[in-house]
């Protein structure tokens, strides 16, 4: 790996940071777990480095390896995104029903 | 990598951080999800294609099964079983990223498929040690909020000790593996690579173990963090920019989020990780048995509310959302206020055990949304509130939070101030104390408490059916 390389990607690492700290500034507490589920669903993008790892010419041992990382990766995003998406969907019917009481 | 590769990857990235921005508040918080998900979509697609991944019929077999699995658990998961879901994926994500990073290390080290290089060697160490314990912490948070195993807080003597002396000896074998076996000549690279492995899965339980059930929402969300991590990790072995953006905005958002969460509900984080919970609750427990409570009847309660009370506040918590109570609960606050009644319902920011939970319970049993309460709102009105009617609550009105005397894993936990109302009702099955195990000594009052032994559902119909008979 070249050093030029390694900078960027440190440097992405490190912005990369900051925006996260500040995506999530004064969250009500009301979403915190929705909002937990779906950074949840985010971090399934291991599944893309599990497919890389499968791919990568190896033996038996990083076949099998590798095709388990594959399937808890893909637990992770389709579960992730699909809960988050069910939890946010009750969210949704309160703006609703609180128009039509009131 | 190609450029239109690198172009989609952080069309990918730029997805993630608009839908995280939109997931701030309840109206765009479904559509920010369907973004970020549109995000993984490209990324995933972008993989297959370029990297000519697609035809590989072993990594369509893993997603699809991965899949099927993450989608048909998710659709069916209970609303109430939720913390443990999220707990579930993340960990299987975890777990993910430990993987991709020994896999790695096995090529370059036993195979020598890729070049070693320092950065790949100590990031692929990292996301082990990360990865390890985020999975192995998950399946044991899961297994405590299921209530499979080791439920409540476990401890032993010397636990930090423990913890530190195995964290060390982790260390010093990935110090090793990266040094090419230079440290521990007697164990080679790989070898300590597989050490490494396992003593960062013992680690995770270790960590999670003593932890009570009160706080597990918030480990959950460390654990979401340390996943993010181990993902930005395996994106440095692996030399790949999404990887590293999307699993450094969960790690350092997650961390964010759960010191939000640890400070909303008073509990510093150091003191949920490290606090020493030793036999003060268990002692407690003990002498449980021998005090009297006060076992009222529907009856009872009914005519405490016919006759006592002109104001009443209804406290739901988990108990009542397993049993589907909250339609029952909303029907005796109509029939209460139909008689002339002020009722309010008091929901706690962990009512439920989900942020905001509790709220989407009662709104969808038409419970009027101007009738709900938090915390801080209401907690000065106990004081003067006739009857509180508490049903499947109990650590979220536990006086023994309070107290300075009694260490334990509720300890410092705002509270809902029940016990300043002139009765208190208990709706609940029996005497025995809520997730977090600590024992609720207001169920002893006998003066002002009354406790009506049943199922959360049952119990409401019965008083129903009583305050109607009753006038």
């Amino acid at each position: 790996m070249s050093s030029t390389l390694l900078l960027s990607e440190f440097a992405v690492f490190v912005i990369a940071a900051f925006l996260g700290f500040e995506l999530i500034t004064r969250v009500p507490s009301l979403l915190h777990t929705p909002l937990m589920s779906a950074t949840n669903a985010i971090h399934g993008i291991v599944l893309v480095g599990a497919i890389l790892a499968l791919a990568a010419p190896g033996d038996t041992f990083t076949k099998v390896i590798g095709f388990i990382a594959v399937v808890f990766g893909s637990m992770n995003v389709m579960g992730g995104y699909w809960v988050t998406n069910r939890m946010l969907e009750m969210f949704r019917a309160r703006p609703a029903r609180r128009r039509r009481r009131r | 990598m190609a450029a239109p590769a690198f172009l989609a990857y952080l069309l990918a990235a730029v997805l993630f951080i608009f839908g995280i921005r939109r997931l701030r508040s309840a109206e765009t918080a479904r559509s920010g999800n369907s973004i970020s998900a549109f995000g993984m979509l490209i990324a995933l697609g972008t993989t297959l294609f370029i990297t000519g991944t697609l035809s590989l019929p072993e990594i369509l077999a893993g997603m699809v099964i991965g899949g099927a699995i993450g989608a048909v658990s998710a659709q069916k998961v209970k609303m109430t079983a939720m913390p443990q879901m999220v707990a579930a994926f993340n960990g299987v994500g975890g777990g993910a990223a430990a993987l991709i990073a020994l896999s790695e290390f096995y090529q370059t080290d036993v195979l020598g498929t890729r070049p070693e290089t320092l950065v790949g060697s100590i990031t692929a160490v990292l996301s082990i040690l990360i990865g390890c314990v985020s999975f192995a912490g998950s399946v044991i948070a899961f297994s405590k909020l299921q209530d499979l195993f080791l439920t409540g807080s476990v401890s032993f003597p010397l636990q930090r000790t423990v913890n530190a002396v195995v964290l060390l000896v982790a260390l010093l074998c990935g110090a090793n593996a990266i040094s090419g076996g230079a440290i521990l000549p007697f164990l080679s690279p790989f070898a300590s690579i597989a050490v490494l492995f396992l003593l960062a899965l013992g680690l995770g339980v270790l960590l999670v173990v003593p932890i009570g059930g009160a706080d597990m929402p918030i480990v959950i969300s460390l654990l979401n963090a340390f996943t993010g991590l181990a993902a930005a990790m395996s994106g440095f072995v692996l030399s790949n920019y999404v990887l590293i953006i999307s699993g450094t905005l969960v790690g350092s958002s997650g961390t964010i989020l759960t010191r939000l969460m640890s400070s909303s509900l008073g509990r510093p984080l150091g003191k949920i990780l490290f606090a020493s919970v030793s036999g003060a609750a268990a002692k407690k427990s003990g002498e449980r048995e021998e005090r009297p409570v006060n076992a009222a009847s529907p009856e009872d309660v009914a005519a405490l509310l016919n006759y006592e009370a002109e104001k009443v506040i209804m406290v739901p918590g988990y108990g009542l959302a397993v049993a589907q109570a909250q339609g029952a609960m909303a029907d005796l606050a109509r029939l209460l206020e139909e008689r002339g009644k002020e009722v309010k319902f008091a929901i706690h920011p962990v009512a439920g055990r989900m942020p905001g939970h509790m709220n989407v319970l009662l709104a969808e049993a038409d419970v009027p949304y101007d009738r709900l309460y938090d915390m801080e709102d209401i907690n000065d009105e106990f004081a003067e509130t006739d009857v509180v009617i508490v049903v499947g609550a109990n650590d979220v009105v536990n006086p023994a939070a309070s107290d300075p005397e009694v260490e334990s894993p509720i300890s410092g936990m705002p509270v809902l101030d029940v016990k300043s109302a002139r009765h208190v009702v208990f709706v609940k099955r029996s005497l025995s104390p809520g997730f977090a195990g600590v024992d609720n000594p207001l169920f002893y009052d006998t003066e002002k408490t009354m406790m009506l032994f049943a199922d959360a559902k049952q119990g409401l119909q019965d008083i129903i059916a009583a305050v109607k008979s009753g006038q």
